[in-house]
């Protein structure tokens, strides 16, 4: 799958530009020494550039197209560089390279057009099996590449984040290394953050995630009477990762509540001040949570605001009153951005439900729970339809928190919502986060939803705070996603387990995705505690919260 | 921190007064070990630094002098002395170290031997937030004959009823046949919050509790509570027990968390997870390993039979004298400082430090303790020798168990 991938993406951007090529190669000729010119200053950069780096990956890249560049003559080199750098890279590449070129009028045509092509067409071959062996970080990794026409663009190169790059053994030696050096200061023993195994095969398409079994905790690998992490933390790794506390929403106050006992305990060591040394005692604690369970973007909020307040304190503060003041924040946020925010979204939302409405829920959203439970006490006349999908089969939990507040509730599966929506006149989903570009990440199974509800005009409404908002952009599910324990797919009935025995059949993956992305055009409005926006919006509220900062 | 560890070494082994009437039942010897060291090895293999020791004077003294004690036990040992006579039970235990417990606490038995992953266990305390979490395990059968019973007749051993939910996790009560007068009643309440149960009858029950602090400080409030300990939270709580027993910080907190969160332990009725209950108990049933209570005479002979093999105990100690005409079997263990003479045979046996086995003597399937000496030409099969007895010369004991200090005539022909 992954060389299928990449040669596709290959032919797209190919196509426009050999027709480009073409043209260029009866052009060159007069420009040939001020191309060359051009040629060498982008190789110098190049070079200056890979040494920097710590990835080796653009090093290779850039030695590869040094290759190329040195080894055929000047003539084919310059119509073969710019395709064979804009064949991975993105679309902005192809318009200023002709752009430089075009005005090059070719008097020769050194060699004829055929051979120009063949040279091309081999050294693309050449550089995509070597790139394929590298593994499917290639197609994805478009910002990896350095896409620069010669002399304008500086090569840019965006280091991924770690946990997308599972499959690239230094990345893992690397982590490895940063768990080691995380020690918390007072444990002077060899004991470290322990780092959890992958388990079970992994499809091929996310082998650059993580992969953990719920059977083997983190905890077998620590002492029991854990001191090199705070036992409120021990704690909540373990109600993450058995599942315990799930949904967005009630891990961030679980984190905030471990957080406040941390806090409470904490004691200044002599000659350090606490605005520095507390951020650097949670460091570890955060990366013991996120092997435990990948943390979500409203937990990564969470954190960057309780590691800013913490830096903020003034170090004539005395500690008591340092330690008062962050609790008092942790409860200020608490109460503002999840309970005032539920209650704000609450109200904007019953303005939207009106009597005799048939409601269509997905899975358990906290969010979605408060509103549809506000709404009723308000009296307003409405049924809802949950939809349910495995494994995690959350909507049982919604569906019994609706049924005890009095409301009338239909449960399918996801399998006949094209069948019940006919029925639907709205359609609100939870968001897990949204993205900078607008799209919604929930759990998967929401942008089918959203899908089959635009094709039937139903109107798609997104419930979602404020905190939640990430800077990060996504336009597929693929790039950045968390794997759940595949043996939860696993079902036993009538006494038989069918897929007991999965690891043994060589041609058998299980994959066990837990989100997926949705794009703006299928969500019509999205509720926040700031209003009601449109999807488009969501980078307006993530500038003017940066300014608030 | 977050667990302290607690060991009860008072008990008096009321089951097996013969091998007890002399030597304290914790520093009876299991393998050429103290029987207190299995549990503090497995203390000290998860991670603990620091027990403290619920014991007599009697023992803390001969701890002080035993070799193993001194050089392989690592942790700090912080012995609390408490009367022999008066019949402490571990609620009383932990009555009286109340001043000392500043954490949650992992309670251990003295005469367990077992090497379970400890994290199963507190991994239910701490996952699911609970009052109580303690370990059990499939009751092995004994298959070893013991001195004393004739045949292979099993112990009148009486039953423990335990009563766990679906996951198998959750405990829901227990009692013993003992208690027991007409027939074992549940509670309707249990009945109803959880519809299907299973009991289980053929578990022992390990005897390694994870209590919460709470716990301690109300056992110590309400000292006219004469229970037992597991028993008090399952079967009969009284509603003043849970404003003690439930932390009152960040209570709004946690239950915030919990409202928001999608997960719940049951489905098929109304109520949110854990039927809003605040006490849980849980338990963690090890299906295979070993696990042994050594509270009986058979389980002491089992426990010496497997517990070298679990250790890895090396089966000749470096400062025993062994002549190159003696028939040792693999499964035989020598202790320090003995000394075994020519044409002896040694099959599937103990013996302990500082014995001395004279020439043709033949020992097979017994357990011999330290400073015994046995003299020329007997014949020992499937016995137990206690300390410093004195086997006569030519003396054929089957099946027999020989007290504290007793010297056996020559030429006497003892068991069946």
């Amino acid at each position: 799958t992954d060389v299928i991938i990449e040669s596709s993406v290959g032919y797209f951007t190919e196509g426009p530009e050999r027709k480009d090529d073409i043209v260029k190669a009866k052009q060159e000729g007069k420009e040939l020494t001020k191309e060359e010119k051009q040629r060498l200053r982008k190789e110098k950069k190049q070079q200056k550039k890979s040494k920097e780096k710590k990835d080796d990956k653009p090093s290779r890249d850039s030695e590869k197209e040094k290759k190329p560049a040195s080894a055929a003559s000047p003539a084919p080199q310059t119509p073969t560089q710019p395709p064979a750098q804009k064949a991975p890279s993105a679309a902005p590449a192809p318009v200023p390279v002709p752009a430089s070129e075009t005005p090059s009028a070719a008097d020769k045509p050194a060699k004829s057009k055929a051979e120009l092509k063949a040279e091309r067409r081999a050294r693309q071959e050449a550089e995509r099996a070597s790139k394929g062996k590298k593994g499917d970080v290639g197609p994805q990794a478009a910002p990896g590449k350095p896409k620069a026409p010669p002399s304008e663009l500086q090569p840019v190169v965006k280091r991924l984040p770690e946990h997308v790059q599972v499959d690239n053994p230094e990345v893992l030696k690397k982590l490895a290394k940063k768990l080691e050096r995380q020690q918390t200061p007072e444990y002077n023993a060899a004991t470290k953050i322990p780092l959890r195994s992958d388990y079970g095969y992994k499809v091929s398409l996310f082998s650059h995630l993580h992969q953990y079994s719920r059977k083997a905790p983190l905890t077998q690998q620590l002492g029991i009477p854990s001191t090199v992490i705070h036992p409120a933390i021990v704690r909540l790794g373990l109600q993450y990762s058995q599942g315990i506390v799930a949904g967005s929403n009630a891990r961030s106050v679980a984190l905030l509540h471990a957080f406040k006992q941390v806090i409470r305990d904490y004691t200044t060591p002599p000659n350090e001040e606490l605005s520095r040394d507390l951020v650097n005692r949670l460091k570890p604690y955060i990366s013991f949570l996120n092997q435990c369970r990948p943390l979500s973007a409203s937990m990564g909020n969470a954190i960057k605001y309780i590691k800013k307040e913490i830096s903020n304190i003034p170090s004539q503060c005395k500690e008591e009153e340092a330690k008062r003041k962050l609790l008092n924040c942790i409860d200020c946020y608490i109460n503002e951005k999840i309970v005032l925010a539920a209650k704000a979204i609450a109200k904007y939302s019953i303005e939207k439900i009106s009597d005799g409405d048939v409601i269509l829920v997905y899975g358990c959203s906290s969010l979605v729970n408060h509103i549809l439970c506000e709404a009723f006490e308000k009296n307003r006349k409405f049924r809802v339809i949950v939809v349910d999908s495995r494994p995690r089969l959350e909507g049982r939990e919604a569906l019994r928190r609706l049924v005890q507040k009095g409301i009338n509730c239909t449960y399918v599966l996801i399998s006949a919502v094209s069948y019940i929506l006919p029925e639907v006149s709205k359609v609100f989903l939870g968001a897990h986060a949204l993205l900078a570009n607008g799209y919604v990440m929930s759990r998967v199974g929401t942008s089918q939803i959203a899908l089959v509800a635009k094709a039937f005009n139903v109107p798609v409404l997104v419930c979602c705070e404020t905190y939640k908002f990430c800077e990060r952009v996504q336009t597929d599910s693929f790039v950045s996603n968390e794997l759940d324990d595949p043996d939860d797919l696993i079902v036993t009935r009538t006494g038989t387990t069918q897929l007991e025995h999965w690891q043994e059949v060589p041609s058998l993956g299980l994959l066990n995705l837990v989100y997926d992305v949705t794009p703006p055009d299928f969500v019509d409005l999205v509720i926040t505690d700031l209003g009601m926006i449109p999807c488009t919006s969501v980078p307006v509220v993530l500038r003017v919260k940066n300014v608030d900062q | 921190m977050e667990l302290q560890a607690v060991l009860m070494a008072a008990g008096g082994g009321s089951r097996m007064t013969d091998l007890t009437y002399n030597t304290p039942k914790a520093m009876l010897p299991v393998g050429n070990k103290p029987l207190m060291w299995y549990p503090l090895n497995l203390l000290e293999r998860m991670g603990f630094e620091e027990v403290i020791v619920i014991t007599t004077k009697e023992v803390q003294k001969m701890m002080s002098t035993d070799p193993k004690m001194k050089l392989d036990v690592k942790m700090k040992l912080d012995v609390v002395c408490i009367q022999e006579d008066g019949d402490m039970g571990t609620a009383d235990a932990l009555r009286h170290i109340q001043q000392k417990i500043k954490t949650d606490i992992l309670v251990v038995s003295c005469d367990l031997i077992t090497d379970v992953a400890l994290h199963e266990v507190v991994d239910l305390f701490r996952a699911h937030n609970a009052t109580l979490a303690m370990l059990m395990s499939k009751a092995h059968e004994f298959t070893e004959t013991v001195p004393g019973q004739k045949g292979k007749k099993k112990t009148a051993e009486q039953r423990d009823f335990v009563g766990v939910d679906q996951s198998g996790k959750r405990l829901l009560f227990m009692a013993n046949e003992a208690d027991l007068e007409d027939g074992l009643s549940i509670r309707k309440s249990i009945m109803r919050k959880h519809p299907r149960m299973h009991i289980k009858t053929g578990l022992v029950d390990a005897h390694l509790y994870c209590l919460k602090k709470a716990v301690v400080d109300f056992l110590a409030d309400n000292k006219q509570n004469p229970l037992k300990l597991c028993e008090c939270f399952i079967i009969s709580t009284p509603n003043s027990a849970l404003p003690l027993l439930i932390s009152s910080r960040d209570e709004p907190l946690l239950q915030l968390a919990q409202d928001r969160s999608c997960w719940n332990d049951h489905r098929g009725d109304m109520s949110e997870a854990y039927h809003g209950g605040k006490l849980r108990c849980y338990v963690h049933i090890m299906d295979e390993g070993p696990c042994y209570r050594v509270n009986t005479l058979a389980a002491y002979i089992e426990a010496n039979r497997l517990a070298p093999k679990l250790f890895e105990e090396v089966p000749v100690h470096p400062s025993a004298v062994i002549s190159e005409r003696c028939q040792m079997g693999s499964d035989s263990y020598i202790g320090a400082m003995c000394q075994i003479a020519d044409k002896t045979s040694i099959k599937r046996s103990t013996i302990g430090n500082s014995t001395t086995v004279k020439e043709k003597v033949k020992v097979a399937n017994s357990i011999i303790m330290h400073g015994v000496t046995i003299e020329e030409g007997c014949n020992i099969q499937g016995s137990v020798i206690c300390s410093n007895a004195v086997i006569g010369r030519g003396a054929d004991l089957k099946y027999c168990l020989v007290g504290n200090g007793q010297q056996i005539e020559p030429e006497v022909f003892v068991g069946t």
